[in-house]
């Protein structure tokens, strides 16, 4: 079980892998994450199913080298390898519907769990308008695969060296005032960039929904680790989201949680990098 | 190969002599590591008896032709037989004896409140008060010698009927391993479901090493799967496989999947950073061994001056672990007196022996942070006592004017956990109390949903591991009756037309 079936370098610090795990490709939704582990005594890393084959069993993931454990992943693993713990898909999935004209966005590492959701709305019959982010053209990805299921994709660099130069709201706001009527917008990224689409989108009250990526540890409600405050009342983003109406996020308590083990996660790169020579 | 038993050497009874029990001689006490010491490591605090100990405390035993601790037990151990068999130097059969009540005894010889149950009726109580026969401390004795000579593998018992009958267990804690292993002792095929990637549920995550070493959970669970259980982890009933599925492919199934969603305070501040639920904090130290960070990979904030809210069990275990993460100051806040604490004698005796604080008649208002987002201060008020509420114990009032302020950069809030509601919400009629408490007839441990069983803290929300046992015992001689039953006659919990 969950052997490493294929594993490529996307861009600088984004890995898409693919494993075996037959039960999570057959039950997995657009929206939904899974928990894996590297070894026995790994931590338990969330991540967002990218793709999915319920035929052949595999499960796609996309994964941003962020910490000690993304590392670990990246650099200690490849074809034929196993994983020493997957399990999901957890969380509700995204809620798919004929809204008329969806907006997908997706930045950065985001751009990987938009593909399945362009997927199934375009499935029931929505115009799918995707715009994808990247800081600069070397670092974008799958942009075919997402052209493949949007009616049109836009692409927006942070350094202009591809598509339109800005940010994904640049883009968002551009469409709006050509007057495009949005039903209703999906955005996946960095927490600000969620933010700022989410701030954006308020005032032209346009529905719009975000999927947040907390600090959690088993994924089914038992921890509350990933608990955040959602209009005003605690939610568990595990089993209550992964997606929220991103209008109703507290931000600012989501950008405090995220930074809770910082001090750790430093101290724990700089001693595995003397005795286990991680790059 | 047994080794050889010197049983005249420790002072037992040798073959073909009949005993002379001993009741006289005081309680012999376990040897703990010391208070100083065992507050820098994470190993076990009581350390077990010896052979010499055993035998000494076996020998006190009168075995009596109708025993008192036999009826206290939950699950009815024969427990004069096996203290006799521990007398006659025969440890490994004392084990055996008692699996046949109990699959988990190296478990519930270390978490058993046996100072209400089988050593509370002792006869021995009567003329030597407070003297009782060390019951838990000889389970565990002969537990652990089984378990070291078995070495992981145990020798299957002799299953002598196989029956066509296959049953879905799910959650692997106490109530889930116990019913497994009675199923397949009955000769039924057991598939038990595990959410998380080791097996064992609260043995793992929430109780810690220090009470319940993690090495004995997994020879206990090895000794279940011995008996043909197959376990399955890192799958979700509910999420990874369908619970249609799981109605489709077996015959019956149990649900013990545990109280595992932890209450909240629900008060200002209560998401700042080092504040935990009891369930994370115990699931970082213990199933993600996060006191080895950064051995492990799984962080844990290390805390100054820690603050638990509650004092049941886990509001003990978890002060222990503060100072043994470290703290310089760790203390319990409740509202209640001690009085009403629902912690057990020997948790709170240890905790206080290793420095604990215990702040009586006091209850957090709100957490107040730091510039960083960070816990900084609980800011409390003194609670007085009242009438007695529905548990029967006197309702804490709040103290006008009485706040406080108490500093700390570490909370974690221990008061309570209710079942986890994804299997409830995913299995259509099954009926709850309280949103998620499971109903089932007390007597068949049957739900609202035909070939449902379900048991453990899932029926009855927070509970001891001994209580999970039973419950789990009584599911599986009615699923066993139920299987064999041609009719499959179902007998639902009475559910009053109000909710």
């Amino acid at each position: 079980m969950f052997e490493i079936v294929s594993k490529n370098v996307l861009a600088e610090n984004v890995i898409e892998m693919t494993f075996i795990a037959p039960r999570i490709a057959k039950a997995h939704k657009a929206g939904q994450f899974l928990i894996l582990m590297n070894y026995e005594h790994s931590e338990r890393i969330p991540l967002t199913i990218a793709d999915s084959n319920k035929e052949t069993g595999e499960v796609t993931i996309v994964f941003l080298v962020v910490g000690f454990s993304t590392k670990e992943l990246a650099e200690k693993f490849n074809v034929g390898d196993k994983l020493y713990s997957v399990v999901g898909p957890l969380g509700t999935p995204t809620h798919i519907e004929k809204f008329g004209k969806v907006v997908v966005i997706g930045g950065g590492l985001g751009v990987a769990p938009i593909y399945p959701i362009c997927k199934s709305l375009k499935e029931v019959g929505n115009e799918v308008i995707s715009i994808i982010g990247f800081r600069s053209k070397d670092l974008m990805f799958w942009k075919e695969r997402i052209e493949n299921v949007s009616s049109k994709t836009i692409v927006t660099t942070d350094d202009g060296s591809f598509g339109i130069k800005g940010f994904v709201t640049t883009a968002l706001q551009k469409l709006y005032d050509e007057g495009e009527k949005i039903d209703r917008v999906i955005a996946i990224g960095p927490p600000i960039m969620m933010k700022n689409v989410a701030k954006m989108t308020e005032p032209w009250k346009i529905p719009t929904w975000v999927s947040l990526n907390t600090i959690m540890v088993d994924g089914t409600g038992m921890c509350g680790g990933c608990r955040l405050e959602i209009g005003g009342e605690t939610k568990f983003v595990c089993v209550d989201g992964p997606d929220f109406d991103g209008h109703k996020v507290n931000w600012e308590e989501m950008e405090i949680r995220m930074k809770v083990y910082k001090t750790e996660e430093s101290l724990i790169l700089k001693d595995h990098q003397c005795k286990i020579g991680l790059k | 190969m047994q080794e050889k038993i010197d049983i005249a050497k420790l002072g037992g009874v040798e073959e073909g002599k009949p005993k002379k029990p001993r009741p006289k001689l005081p309680r012999k006490e376990i040897a703990c590591q010391d208070p100083k010491e065992r507050i820098k490591n994470f190993n076990e605090v009581a350390l077990g008896y010896t052979p010499e100990e055993a035998v000494y405390e076996a020998m006190r035993c009168l075995e009596c032709p109708r025993p008192r601790c036999v009826v206290a037990c939950p699950v009815h151990i024969d427990i004069p037989t096996f203290v006799g068999l521990i007398a006659r130097g025969k440890f490994a059969e004392a084990a055996k004896d008692i699996r046949k009540y109990n699959s988990l005894p190296a478990v519930c010889g270390r978490v058993c409140p046996q100072e209400n149950l089988c050593e509370a009726a002792c006869i021995l109580n009567d003329t030597n008060p407070g003297n009782p026969v060390a019951i838990g401390r000889l389970e565990r004795f002969s537990a652990d010698y089984l378990l070291s000579k078995e070495n992981g593998n145990s020798v299957t018992p002799q299953i002598i009927h196989k029956t066509p009958y296959k049953v879905a267990v799910i959650g692997s804690g106490p109530s889930g391993l116990t019913c497994a292993a009675k199923l397949a002792k009955m000769g039924h095929t057991v598939h038990l479901f595990e959410a998380l990637h080791k097996a064992g549920g609260v043995m793992m995550y929430g109780i810690p090493e220090f009470r319940l070493p993690k090495e004995i959970v997994q020879k206990e669970i090895n000794y279940v799967k011995s008996l043909g259980v197959q376990v399955e982890t890192n799958c979700i009933v509910g999420k990874t496989v369908p619970i249609d599925e799981i109605m489709e492919e077996y015959d019956a199934v149990y649900i013990g999947s545990g109280a595992g969603f932890p209450n909240m305070m629900k008060i200002p501040g209560e998401n700042l950073g080092g504040i935990y639920s009891a369930n994370e904090f115990l699931t970082r130290v213990n199933l993600m061994r996060a006191y080895e960070f950064p051995k492990t990979a799984t962080p844990i904030r290390k805390p100054k001056r820690g603050v638990v809210v509650g004092a049941g069990f886990t509001a003990f275990d978890v002060v222990r672990i503060m100072l043994r993460l470290g703290a310089e100051h760790a203390e319990i806040v409740y509202r209640r007196t001690r009085k009403e604490m629902p912690g057990r004698g020997e948790e709170i005796e240890h905790s206080e022996e290793e420095g604990a604080v215990i702040r009586e008649l006091t209850n957090p208002v709100r957490f107040i942070g730091d510039e960083n987002g960070f816990v900084k201060a609980v800011e409390v008020q003194k609670m007085e006592l009242g009438e007695p509420d529905s548990s029967g114990r006197r309702k804490p009032i709040p103290v006008p004017n009485s706040n406080f302020i108490i500093e700390t950069d570490l909370v974690v809030i221990a008061i309570g956990q209710t079942p986890n509601v994804l299997i409830p919400s995913n299995l259509k009629g099954l009926s709850t109390r309280w949103g998620s408490v499971i109903n089932v007839n007390r007597e068949t441990y049957m739900t609202t949903v035909p070939k449902v069983f379900a048991g453990g803290d899932a029926i009855t929300g927070a509970a001891t591991v001994i209580l999970a046992i039973r419950a789990a015992t009584e599911a599986s001689s009615a699923i066993d009756n139920f299987l064999r039953d041609p009719q499959r006659k179902w007998y639902p919990p009475e559910i009053s037309e109000k909710r």
